[in-house]
Protein backbone atom coordinates (compact mmCIF):
# COMPACT_ATOMS: atom_id res chain seq x y z
CA UNK A 1 0.00 0.00 0.00
CA UNK A 2 2.80 2.29 -1.01
CA UNK A 3 1.42 5.97 -1.22
CA UNK A 4 3.62 6.78 -4.23
CA UNK A 5 5.60 5.07 -6.48
CA UNK A 6 8.35 2.73 -4.65
CA UNK A 7 7.98 4.19 -1.02
CA UNK A 8 7.22 2.00 1.43
CA UNK A 9 5.08 2.58 4.33
CA UNK A 10 6.62 2.84 7.71
CA UNK A 11 4.19 0.13 8.48
CA UNK A 12 5.12 -2.29 5.45
CA UNK A 13 8.77 -1.65 6.77
CA UNK A 14 8.10 -2.82 10.33
CA UNK A 15 5.80 -5.60 9.27
CA UNK A 16 9.08 -7.24 7.25
CA UNK A 17 11.37 -6.18 9.49
CA UNK A 18 9.72 -8.49 12.21
CA UNK A 19 8.54 -10.76 10.29
CA UNK A 20 12.16 -11.21 9.26
CA UNK A 21 13.86 -10.89 12.52
CA UNK A 22 10.96 -13.22 14.15
CA UNK A 23 11.05 -15.91 11.66
CA UNK A 24 14.88 -16.00 12.00
CA UNK A 25 15.14 -16.74 15.36
CA UNK A 26 11.75 -19.26 15.16
CA UNK A 27 14.30 -21.15 12.42
CA UNK A 28 17.22 -21.26 14.84
CA UNK A 29 14.82 -22.93 17.67
CA UNK A 30 13.32 -24.95 15.26
CA UNK A 31 15.80 -26.38 12.75
CA UNK A 32 17.95 -28.34 15.34
CA UNK A 33 15.01 -30.00 16.67
CA UNK A 34 13.45 -30.70 13.00
CA UNK A 35 16.98 -31.84 12.13
CA UNK A 36 17.23 -34.06 15.31
CA UNK A 37 13.64 -35.69 14.26
CA UNK A 38 14.85 -36.60 10.86
CA UNK A 39 18.43 -37.78 11.34
CA UNK A 40 17.31 -41.42 11.06
CA UNK A 41 16.80 -40.91 7.33
CA UNK A 42 19.93 -38.75 7.03
CA UNK A 43 21.65 -41.67 8.30
CA UNK A 44 24.23 -43.72 6.43
CA UNK A 45 23.49 -47.36 7.03
CA UNK A 46 26.57 -49.19 8.14
CA UNK A 47 27.51 -52.11 6.07
CA UNK A 48 27.76 -54.66 8.79
CA UNK A 49 30.10 -57.16 9.50
CA UNK A 50 30.85 -60.55 7.86
CA UNK A 51 30.08 -63.56 10.50
CA UNK A 52 31.58 -67.16 9.79
CA UNK A 53 28.85 -68.75 8.24
CA UNK A 54 29.80 -72.59 7.76
CA UNK A 55 32.66 -74.67 6.89
CA UNK A 56 33.30 -74.45 3.19
CA UNK A 57 33.86 -78.10 2.64
CA UNK A 58 30.05 -78.92 4.09
CA UNK A 59 28.49 -76.81 0.90
CA UNK A 60 26.87 -78.95 -1.51
CA UNK A 61 24.85 -78.80 -4.86
CA UNK A 62 21.81 -78.89 -3.05
CA UNK A 63 20.83 -75.97 -1.07
CA UNK A 64 20.82 -76.47 2.74
CA UNK A 65 19.23 -73.82 5.13
CA UNK A 66 21.81 -72.52 7.67
CA UNK A 67 20.74 -70.59 10.95
CA UNK A 68 23.44 -68.33 12.26
CA UNK A 69 23.91 -65.10 14.94
CA UNK A 70 24.85 -61.84 14.00
CA UNK A 71 25.71 -59.06 16.70
CA UNK A 72 23.49 -56.39 15.68
CA UNK A 73 23.05 -52.96 16.80
CA UNK A 74 19.92 -51.13 17.06
CA UNK A 75 20.31 -47.76 18.36
CA UNK A 76 20.97 -47.93 22.06
CA UNK A 77 19.78 -51.81 21.92
CA UNK A 78 22.50 -54.24 21.26
CA UNK A 79 21.44 -57.79 20.62
CA UNK A 80 22.19 -61.16 18.80
CA UNK A 81 20.31 -61.45 15.55
CA UNK A 82 19.27 -65.03 14.46
CA UNK A 83 19.41 -65.12 10.26
CA UNK A 84 19.29 -68.09 8.12
CA UNK A 85 20.37 -68.60 4.68
CA UNK A 86 19.91 -71.29 1.91
CA UNK A 87 23.68 -71.84 0.64
CA UNK A 88 24.25 -74.12 -2.18
CA UNK A 89 27.48 -74.70 -4.33
CA UNK A 90 26.53 -74.21 -8.75
CA UNK A 91 27.92 -76.42 -10.97
CA UNK A 92 31.10 -74.06 -11.85
CA UNK A 93 31.73 -74.06 -8.38
CA UNK A 94 30.46 -71.10 -7.19
CA UNK A 95 28.77 -69.99 -3.99
CA UNK A 96 25.18 -69.05 -3.41
CA UNK A 97 23.99 -67.56 -0.11
CA UNK A 98 20.11 -66.33 -0.88
CA UNK A 99 17.97 -64.96 1.82
CA UNK A 100 14.52 -67.12 2.44
CA UNK A 101 12.59 -63.67 2.80
CA UNK A 102 10.24 -63.51 -0.07
CA UNK A 103 9.81 -61.13 -2.09
CA UNK A 104 6.41 -60.81 -2.23
CA UNK A 105 5.66 -59.95 1.23
CA UNK A 106 8.28 -61.09 3.37
CA UNK A 107 7.17 -64.67 4.66
CA UNK A 108 9.71 -67.45 4.92
CA UNK A 109 10.65 -69.58 1.95
CA UNK A 110 11.78 -72.81 1.82
CA UNK A 111 13.66 -75.33 -0.40
CA UNK A 112 11.84 -78.35 -1.37
CA UNK A 113 8.75 -77.52 0.76
CA UNK A 114 6.26 -77.90 -1.92
CA UNK A 115 6.90 -81.79 -2.33
CA UNK A 116 5.43 -81.64 -5.68
CA UNK A 117 8.76 -79.29 -6.73
CA UNK A 118 11.69 -80.74 -4.99
CA UNK A 119 13.99 -78.02 -7.10
CA UNK A 120 11.88 -74.68 -5.97
CA UNK A 121 11.72 -72.43 -2.98
CA UNK A 122 8.51 -72.10 -1.59
CA UNK A 123 6.45 -69.42 0.07
CA UNK A 124 3.78 -70.59 1.71
CA UNK A 125 1.89 -67.28 2.42
CA UNK A 126 0.74 -66.95 -1.54
CA UNK A 127 2.17 -69.61 -2.93
CA UNK A 128 5.13 -67.78 -4.25
CA UNK A 129 8.25 -69.68 -6.05
CA UNK A 130 11.77 -69.27 -7.09
CA UNK A 131 13.97 -71.78 -9.14
CA UNK A 132 17.11 -72.62 -7.19
CA UNK A 133 18.79 -69.57 -8.22
CA UNK A 134 16.48 -67.51 -6.42
CA UNK A 135 14.99 -66.06 -9.56
CA UNK A 136 11.19 -65.70 -9.17
CA UNK A 137 8.45 -67.57 -11.33
CA UNK A 138 6.55 -65.76 -13.39
CA UNK A 139 3.09 -65.94 -12.57
CA UNK A 140 3.31 -66.70 -8.69
CA UNK A 141 2.88 -63.30 -6.28
CA UNK A 142 6.59 -62.55 -6.30
CA UNK A 143 8.27 -59.95 -8.13
CA UNK A 144 11.82 -60.07 -8.20
CA UNK A 145 14.47 -62.65 -6.82
CA UNK A 146 15.41 -63.38 -4.17
CA UNK A 147 18.31 -61.51 -2.09
CA UNK A 148 21.67 -62.41 -2.43
CA UNK A 149 24.09 -61.98 1.15
CA UNK A 150 27.32 -60.64 0.45
CA UNK A 151 29.86 -63.13 1.10
CA UNK A 152 33.19 -63.94 1.52
CA UNK A 153 35.55 -67.30 1.23
CA UNK A 154 38.22 -67.14 3.84
CA UNK A 155 40.15 -70.05 5.33
CA UNK A 156 37.98 -72.49 4.62
CA UNK A 157 34.66 -70.93 5.82
CA UNK A 158 31.90 -69.04 4.32
CA UNK A 159 31.51 -65.76 5.55
CA UNK A 160 27.97 -64.08 4.67
CA UNK A 161 27.26 -60.04 5.30
CA UNK A 162 23.97 -58.57 4.74
CA UNK A 163 21.19 -59.50 2.00
CA UNK A 164 21.67 -57.45 -1.07
CA UNK A 165 18.37 -57.32 -3.43
CA UNK A 166 18.49 -58.51 -6.90
CA UNK A 167 15.52 -56.66 -8.06
CA UNK B 1 -0.02 -14.98 -2.37
CA UNK B 2 -0.08 -15.31 1.29
CA UNK B 3 -2.21 -12.66 1.25
CA UNK B 4 -4.88 -14.11 -1.29
CA UNK B 5 -4.78 -17.13 0.97
CA UNK B 6 -5.93 -15.15 3.80
CA UNK B 7 -8.34 -13.10 1.98
CA UNK B 8 -9.78 -16.64 1.11
CA UNK B 9 -10.30 -17.97 4.28
CA UNK B 10 -11.37 -14.63 6.24
CA UNK B 11 -13.96 -14.12 3.55
CA UNK B 12 -15.16 -17.10 4.14
CA UNK B 13 -14.57 -18.02 8.02
CA UNK B 14 -14.15 -14.37 8.71
CA UNK B 15 -10.41 -15.10 11.24
CA UNK B 16 -9.62 -11.38 11.23
CA UNK B 17 -11.78 -10.74 14.52
CA UNK B 18 -10.16 -13.75 16.03
CA UNK B 19 -6.31 -12.56 16.09
CA UNK B 20 -7.67 -8.93 16.47
CA UNK B 21 -8.72 -10.25 19.48
CA UNK B 22 -5.54 -11.25 20.76
CA UNK B 23 -3.16 -9.28 18.94
CA UNK B 24 -4.48 -5.85 18.84
CA UNK B 25 -4.03 -4.77 22.82
CA UNK B 26 -2.62 -1.63 24.82
CA UNK B 27 0.70 -1.51 25.74
CA UNK B 28 0.65 1.35 28.52
CA UNK B 29 3.50 3.29 28.58
CA UNK B 30 4.82 2.25 31.75
CA UNK B 31 5.11 -1.19 31.09
CA UNK B 32 6.61 0.03 27.50
CA UNK B 33 11.12 -0.07 27.31
CA UNK B 34 11.30 1.54 24.34
CA UNK B 35 9.48 4.35 27.00
CA UNK B 36 11.31 4.08 30.64
CA UNK B 37 14.01 1.42 29.87
CA UNK B 38 13.33 0.06 33.93
CA UNK B 39 10.44 -1.11 32.21
CA UNK B 40 11.77 -4.22 31.34
CA UNK B 41 11.26 -5.72 34.22
CA UNK B 42 8.00 -6.41 32.78
CA UNK B 43 8.96 -8.42 30.33
CA UNK B 44 9.76 -11.56 32.92
CA UNK B 45 6.54 -12.81 32.55
CA UNK B 46 6.80 -13.25 28.27
CA UNK B 47 9.86 -14.41 28.72
CA UNK B 48 8.73 -17.18 31.32
CA UNK B 49 6.33 -17.96 28.87
CA UNK B 50 8.81 -17.82 26.10
CA UNK B 51 11.12 -20.41 27.45
CA UNK B 52 8.32 -22.39 28.49
CA UNK B 53 7.04 -22.81 24.56
CA UNK B 54 10.65 -23.81 24.26
CA UNK B 55 10.66 -26.68 26.45
CA UNK B 56 7.57 -28.20 24.96
CA UNK B 57 8.77 -28.07 22.12
CA UNK B 58 12.67 -29.70 22.59
CA UNK B 59 10.31 -32.31 25.15
CA UNK B 60 8.14 -33.43 22.27
CA UNK B 61 11.19 -34.19 20.31
CA UNK B 62 13.03 -35.66 23.19
CA UNK B 63 10.59 -38.09 23.59
CA UNK B 64 11.31 -39.48 20.15
CA UNK B 65 14.30 -41.05 21.26
CA UNK B 66 13.70 -40.89 25.27
CA UNK B 67 12.13 -44.64 27.13
CA UNK B 68 11.58 -44.41 30.39
CA UNK B 69 13.49 -47.59 31.68
CA UNK B 70 15.59 -48.61 34.06
CA UNK B 71 17.76 -50.39 31.49
CA UNK B 72 17.56 -48.13 28.63
CA UNK B 73 16.79 -44.36 30.02
CA UNK B 74 20.58 -43.55 30.49
CA UNK B 75 21.70 -45.32 27.26
CA UNK B 76 18.82 -43.68 25.34
CA UNK B 77 19.70 -40.49 26.89
CA UNK B 78 23.54 -41.33 25.66
CA UNK B 79 22.58 -42.09 22.44
CA UNK B 80 20.11 -39.35 21.44
CA UNK B 81 22.51 -36.91 22.73
CA UNK B 82 25.81 -38.36 20.92
CA UNK B 83 24.83 -40.16 18.09
CA UNK B 84 21.80 -38.11 17.01
CA UNK B 85 22.02 -34.71 14.69
CA UNK B 86 21.79 -31.61 17.29
CA UNK B 87 21.13 -34.19 19.93
CA UNK B 88 23.72 -31.98 22.29
CA UNK B 89 21.48 -29.18 21.02
CA UNK B 90 18.22 -30.20 21.69
CA UNK B 91 19.08 -31.81 24.64
CA UNK B 92 21.25 -28.56 25.73
CA UNK B 93 17.98 -26.52 25.38
CA UNK B 94 15.66 -28.49 27.34
CA UNK B 95 18.34 -28.93 29.99
CA UNK B 96 19.42 -25.29 30.45
CA UNK B 97 15.70 -23.95 29.48
CA UNK B 98 14.53 -26.00 32.65
CA UNK B 99 16.99 -23.75 34.68
CA UNK B 100 15.95 -20.39 32.60
CA UNK B 101 12.30 -20.77 33.07
CA UNK B 102 12.31 -21.23 37.07
CA UNK B 103 14.79 -18.22 37.35
CA UNK B 104 12.60 -15.85 34.73
CA UNK B 105 9.68 -17.23 36.68
CA UNK B 106 10.57 -16.07 40.08
CA UNK B 107 11.96 -12.60 38.48
CA UNK B 108 8.22 -12.50 37.32
CA UNK B 109 6.69 -13.35 40.65
CA UNK B 110 9.36 -10.64 42.61
CA UNK B 111 7.98 -7.65 39.91
CA UNK B 112 4.26 -8.49 40.17
CA UNK B 113 5.06 -8.41 43.96
CA UNK B 114 7.26 -5.17 43.97
CA UNK B 115 4.90 -3.26 41.81
CA UNK B 116 1.82 -4.34 44.17
CA UNK B 117 0.29 -5.63 41.10
CA UNK B 118 -1.25 -8.85 43.06
CA UNK B 119 -3.62 -6.27 44.99
CA UNK B 120 -7.54 -6.12 44.40
CA UNK B 121 -8.58 -6.84 41.60
CA UNK B 122 -5.97 -9.64 40.42
CA UNK B 123 -6.08 -11.55 43.87
CA UNK B 124 -6.89 -14.76 41.69
CA UNK B 125 -4.24 -14.15 39.35
CA UNK B 126 -1.55 -14.16 41.66
CA UNK B 127 -3.24 -17.63 43.19
CA UNK B 128 -3.14 -19.24 39.50
CA UNK B 129 0.34 -17.89 39.40
CA UNK B 130 1.58 -19.46 42.39
CA UNK B 131 -0.10 -22.68 41.12
CA UNK B 132 1.75 -22.19 38.21
CA UNK B 133 5.39 -22.09 40.25
CA UNK B 134 4.61 -25.16 42.13
CA UNK B 135 3.36 -26.55 38.63
CA UNK B 136 7.22 -25.81 37.04
CA UNK B 137 8.43 -26.81 40.21
CA UNK B 138 7.40 -29.88 40.25
CA UNK B 139 8.32 -30.44 36.19
CA UNK B 140 11.70 -29.46 37.33
CA UNK B 141 11.56 -32.05 39.75
CA UNK B 142 9.88 -34.67 37.61
CA UNK B 143 12.22 -34.18 34.99
CA UNK B 144 15.57 -34.49 36.97
CA UNK B 145 14.95 -38.07 37.51
CA UNK B 146 14.67 -38.59 33.50
CA UNK B 147 18.19 -38.80 32.75
CA UNK B 148 18.34 -41.96 35.27
CA UNK B 149 22.22 -40.88 36.05
CA UNK B 150 23.68 -40.98 39.65
CA UNK B 151 22.67 -37.29 40.28
CA UNK B 152 19.31 -38.03 39.09
CA UNK B 153 18.53 -41.06 41.39
CA UNK B 154 20.05 -39.50 44.65
CA UNK B 155 18.84 -36.11 44.48
CA UNK B 156 15.04 -38.36 44.08
CA UNK B 157 16.13 -40.32 46.84
CA UNK B 158 16.48 -36.97 48.73
CA UNK B 159 13.26 -35.68 47.63
CA UNK B 160 10.92 -38.63 48.55
CA UNK B 161 12.81 -37.98 52.25
CA UNK B 162 11.58 -34.90 51.83
CA UNK B 163 8.43 -36.19 51.53
CA UNK B 164 8.40 -38.69 53.83
CA UNK B 165 9.07 -36.19 56.41
CA UNK B 166 5.57 -34.41 56.44
CA UNK B 167 3.57 -35.48 59.38
CA UNK B 168 1.24 -37.86 59.35
CA UNK B 169 0.59 -38.43 55.33
CA UNK B 170 4.72 -38.66 54.93
CA UNK B 171 4.49 -42.33 54.43
CA UNK B 172 1.52 -42.44 51.96
CA UNK B 173 3.14 -39.00 49.74
CA UNK B 174 6.78 -41.17 49.60
CA UNK B 175 5.07 -44.14 48.40
CA UNK B 176 3.00 -42.37 46.01
CA UNK B 177 5.42 -40.86 44.32
CA UNK B 178 7.85 -43.99 44.54
CA UNK B 179 5.47 -46.23 43.01
CA UNK B 180 6.30 -48.43 45.60
CA UNK B 181 9.56 -49.47 48.26
CA UNK B 182 12.35 -47.99 46.33
CA UNK B 183 13.31 -45.38 43.87
CA UNK B 184 13.38 -48.07 40.88
CA UNK B 185 11.34 -49.03 37.49
CA UNK B 186 7.92 -47.90 38.50
CA UNK B 187 9.24 -44.60 40.00
CA UNK B 188 11.33 -43.50 36.34
CA UNK B 189 7.50 -45.05 34.59
CA UNK B 190 5.40 -42.87 36.90
CA UNK B 191 7.70 -39.53 37.06
CA UNK B 192 7.65 -39.60 33.53
CA UNK B 193 3.88 -39.84 33.13
CA UNK B 194 3.58 -36.82 35.33
CA UNK B 195 6.26 -34.89 33.60
CA UNK B 196 4.90 -35.06 30.40
CA UNK B 197 1.39 -35.68 30.55
CA UNK B 198 -0.40 -34.82 33.88
CA UNK B 199 1.67 -31.41 34.86
CA UNK B 200 1.88 -29.92 31.06
CA UNK B 201 -1.94 -30.34 30.69
CA UNK B 202 -2.26 -28.37 34.46
CA UNK B 203 0.19 -26.13 33.11
CA UNK B 204 -1.93 -25.53 29.97
CA UNK B 205 -5.31 -24.99 31.83
CA UNK B 206 -3.51 -22.37 34.01
CA UNK B 207 -1.53 -20.70 31.96
CA UNK B 208 -5.24 -20.27 30.30
CA UNK B 209 -6.87 -18.75 33.45
CA UNK B 210 -3.33 -16.88 33.61
CA UNK B 211 -4.09 -15.08 30.56
CA UNK B 212 -7.58 -14.75 30.11
CA UNK B 213 -7.14 -12.85 33.60
CA UNK B 214 -4.88 -10.62 32.40
CA UNK B 215 -6.39 -9.50 29.11
CA UNK B 216 -9.42 -9.02 31.32
CA UNK B 217 -8.06 -6.95 33.92
CA UNK B 218 -5.30 -5.29 32.01
CA UNK B 219 -1.63 -4.43 33.05
CA UNK B 220 -2.42 -3.03 35.98
CA UNK B 221 -1.05 1.06 36.61
CA UNK B 222 2.38 2.42 37.48
CA UNK B 223 3.66 2.68 40.86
Amino acid sequence: MAQNGSKVTRRQFLTYTLTGVGGFMAATLISPMVNFAIDPVLKKSGAGDKVKVMSLDDITTEPQRVDFKKQTQDAWYEFEETLSAWVYKTDSGEIVALSPICTHLGCQVSYGADPTRPNEYFCPCHFGRYEKDGTNIPGTPPTAPLARYEKEEKDGFLYLGSPISQK
Amino acid sequence: MLQKIYDWVDERVDITPLWRDIADHEVPEHVNPAHHFSAFVYCFGGLTFFTIVIQILSGMFLTMYYVPDIINAHASVYYLQNEIAHGQIVRGMHHWGASVAIVMLFLHTLRVFFTGSYKKPRELNWVVGVLLFFVVLALGLTGYLLPWDMKALFATKVTLQIAESVPVIGGIAKTLLAGGEIVGASTLARFFAIHVFFLPAALFVLLGAHFLMIRKQGVSGPL
